[in-house]
């Protein structure tokens, strides 16, 4: 039987931004880096959880030109998947990725049976959100 | 080339994601063309090239997708979801509703229950469908009445 889900994949544009993003912003650690001729397996993953983000750039060697433009075109346009995490402080984390920076939020955090969950797009248009499962507790404003 | 394609979808989504995220609130083309530093001609044009659609269909059928979801998921009145979606008055969103849907809110409160999966699979899948060709030649955020067939 299967035992663990290993590597999941995201197109990105752009390796360094994104690892840049993923790590500086998302809070995620850099797994792998390695080099072979030209091609760059990189991953992040959530820190203390075994499975790697592959952070994949269309182009050569797995695509040619063309394909690889139309790829682009459509992580751009938020055609890709995207990828859920959870949290287990959904606001904090909300109010720590905009001290971060962080401004393509799709969803603020809203409550729902299962959760309360947010949403935001990486810098290249692919989806991410994020749930903290059960009630939340509410934040007390003065 | 290419870079430029990339970079204006971008601004396209960054434009079509405040309207999934402000659906409540009283946006207007201006508003929403501004945040992919458009005018609001060439936002509606090419956001229809982009997405298939126009801006203003694309809202419509944001909001009446969130009160399929309030329809289906609370017992609140018809008039107060409708407010709550950011429709101005009763009759443009019976109206749109039942465009797009094809039964009266109240027809289609009556047939529906809660269903129980996370919130954006619903999100999209129940979203309804794209846009008619009456629709399309909509390219404003107001509320006048339009042809309903071609």
């Amino acid at each position: 039987m299967i035992t663990k889900l290993n590597v999941a994949s995201i197109y990105v544009l752009d390796k360094d931004e994104a690892l840049d993003f993923y790590v500086n912003k998302l809070g995620l650690e850099k797994g792998q880096d390695v080099r072979q001729g030209s091609y760059r397996w990189l991953t992040v993953r959530v820190p203390g959880n075994g499975t790697e983000i592959s952070l994949e750039q269309p182009g050569s060697p797995l695509h040619d030109d063309a394909t690889a433009a139309q790829i682009r075109e459509l992580i751009t346009k938020g055609a890709m998947s995207g990828l859920v995490f959870n949290t287990d402080d959904i606001r904090g984390l909300y109010e720590t990725l905009q001290a971060r920076g962080v401004t393509d939020f799709t969803q603020e955090p809203i409550e729902h049976f299962y959760g309360t969950d947010m949403g935001l797009r990486d810098p290249f248009g692919n989806a991410i959100r994020i749930l903290q499962q059960g009630k939340v507790a509410q934040k007390v404003t003065a | 080339m290419s870079q430029e394609v990339e970079d204006f979808n971008r601004r396209l989504l960054r434009a079509r994601d405040a309207m999934d995220r402000a659906y409540g609130e009283p946006l207007d083309v201006r508003a929403v063309a501004a945040v992919a530093h458009l005018s609001e001609a060439h936002f509606s044009r090419s956001f229809r090239a982009t997405f298939g659609e126009t801006p203003h269909r694309y809202l419509q059928r944001r909001r009446v997708e969130r009160s399929m979801f309030l329809l289906r998921e609370t017992d609140r009145s018809v008039t107060d979801i409708c407010f709550d979606v950011g429709f101005m008055s009763l009759g443009t969103f019976s109206r749109t509703f039942r465009e797009i849907v094809g039964e009266t809110p109240s027809d289609y409160r009556a047939s529906n229950g809660a269903v129980m999966a996370p919130n954006c699979i619903w999100m999209a899948a129940t979203r309804p469908r794209a846009a008619t060709r009456a629709a399309m030649r909509s390219s404003s955020f107001g509320e006048a009445d339009a042809p309903a067939a071609p």
